[in-house]
């Protein structure tokens, strides 16, 4: 989940000092050569290119691997679809496509602060002013999109704790309505203290 | 500075929540006591705004805030009981510099003013940590720093020490006495209240009790017998 969760790894890197518009433009380019790229040999190289990225970065093999730990059940998945219905090379292809890409976004995320990352969001965004859209509200929408994951995944655990404790671990609906129930009372929580701290005019 | 409450009622939904408050606070520390479901948070929110009266006025540093409230939290800070409901960004010092978002001040002066309160409240290690990982008293400690951070006039806290520690309820209670804002605190940590001004008690929506601690805190103490 760190990934998810913008675990920036604090450092002074190339990558690190790079601005985070220009990563964020550079993984878009990236993404679109990964899928123009057809042989597994190309992707093999990119792949390479990939992991010097990471050494330049200077961030631990442990962040990094967090990066690509949550797909490598959805990877292994793909793989064995593809190879079933298309062939190996094919497999391998897509599987290095998807693995290259998450690796990619992974690396930016861990070389960027998320306010870094709103701002050039807001920047991407600043036209759309003039049809009424707020950028800024844009990239809160998703800063505590990304913040409410460990807070909804620690509420789950909890509302599991708590099934377990009262034996009904089994009930679905013992999980989902104090699960739903919390999220919205951490919702309108959280929506009171962005008032609070003046960010509702 | 002053905060009025000038006969004031909430009513939500069927239940009537507060029921004629009438208070004019001046002090610079104010306490502020009840049962669970007195009706304490409620006051405590109507000075910021974030609740409004149903009849009656509040008027906080002489702005009415039924229609002054945007106005007003600029010079109101709120910590509420809950830390993890007030952090917004993923690392400690962006949580904090978050609050300064729509200030205009150059980034250098931002980052100035979040190393500074980081390091009063004693987070100044954690900037680059992720927040969601700092222990409940830090967070609570990082809620404050987000407050703080915006140099509030008046400083309002609701339950700022229910889910912590002996240790960080005694770290919060030094902070209190050392700020120079005048602070609000709800609590059922009477310990916290030492050295106040003043109190109030709020018994079924209304104030039962005001005055000095000691006085006060013994009605409470009878009441809930």
């Amino acid at each position: 989940m760190n990934g998810l969760l913008g675990a920036y790894v604090p450092g002074s890197s190339p990558l690190h000092r790079l601005p985070a518009g220009v990563k964020l433009a550079g993984l878009a380019v990236a993404c679109t050569v990964l899928v123009l790229l057809g042989s597994p040999a190309a992707l093999g190289v990119a792949a390479v290119v990939v992991a010097g990225l990471y050494a330049l970065s200077r961030v631990s093999l442990a962040a990094a691997w967090a990066q690509v730990k949550p797909v490598r059940w959805f990877a292994v998945a793909l793989f064995g679809m593809q190879w079933l219905f298309v062939d190996l090379q094919g497999a391998l292809s897509t599987v290095l496509r998807v693995v290259l890409a998450v690796a990619l976004a992974g690396l930016v995320t861990l070389t960027t602060r998320a306010s870094a990352m709103m701002a050039a969001l807001e920047r991407c965004l600043s036209p759309a002013r003039f049809v009424g859209l707020d950028p800024f509200r844009v990239s809160l929408l998703l800063s505590l999109t990304i913040r409410s994951v460990p807070v909804v995944a620690e509420l789950a655990t909890r509302v599991r704790e708590a099934q377990r404790a009262r034996g009904v671990e089994r009930s679905v609906r013992a999980f989902a309505v104090p699960l739903v129930v919390g999220s919205l009372r951490h919702a309108d929580a959280l929506g009171e203290a962005l008032s609070a701290r003046g960010l509702d005019d | 500075m002053s905060i009025d409450f000038s006969d004031v009622h909430v009513r939500l939904g069927e239940r009537d929540v507060l029921r004629g408050v009438t208070a004019s606070l001046s002090e610079s520390r104010v306490g502020v006591v009840g049962a669970n479901g007195s009706g304490k948070s409620t006051l405590a929110r109507l000075i910021n705004g974030l609740a409004v009266p149903t009849s009656g006025s509040v008027t906080v540093l002489g702005l009415d805030t039924r229609r002054k409230g945007p106005r007003i939290r600029r010079d109101v800070g709120f910590v509420f009981t809950d830390p993890d409901a007030q952090i917004v960004m993923p690392t400690v010092a962006e949580d904090v510099a978050f609050s300064l978002r729509r200030s205009k001040l150059p980034r250098a002066e931002v980052e100035q003013r979040v190393t500074e309160v980081l390091g009063r409240y004693g987070l100044a290690g954690h900037a680059d940590h992720p927040a969601h990982h700092l222990s409940g008293g830090q967070k609570q400690l990082l809620a404050l720093c987000s407050v703080m951070v915006l140099e509030p006039r008046i400083l309002v806290m609701d339950e700022p020490t229910t889910l912590l520690d002996l240790r960080h309820s005694r770290q919060v209670a030094a902070l209190l006495r050392e700020m120079t804002q005048q602070v609000l605190v709800v609590t059922h940590d009477l310990p916290l209240l030492a050295g106040f001004d003043r109190v109030l008690v709020i018994d079924d929506g209304r104030v039962v009790a005001d005055g000095a601690p000691d006085e006060a805190i013994a009605f409470y103490r009878k009441l809930m017998a």
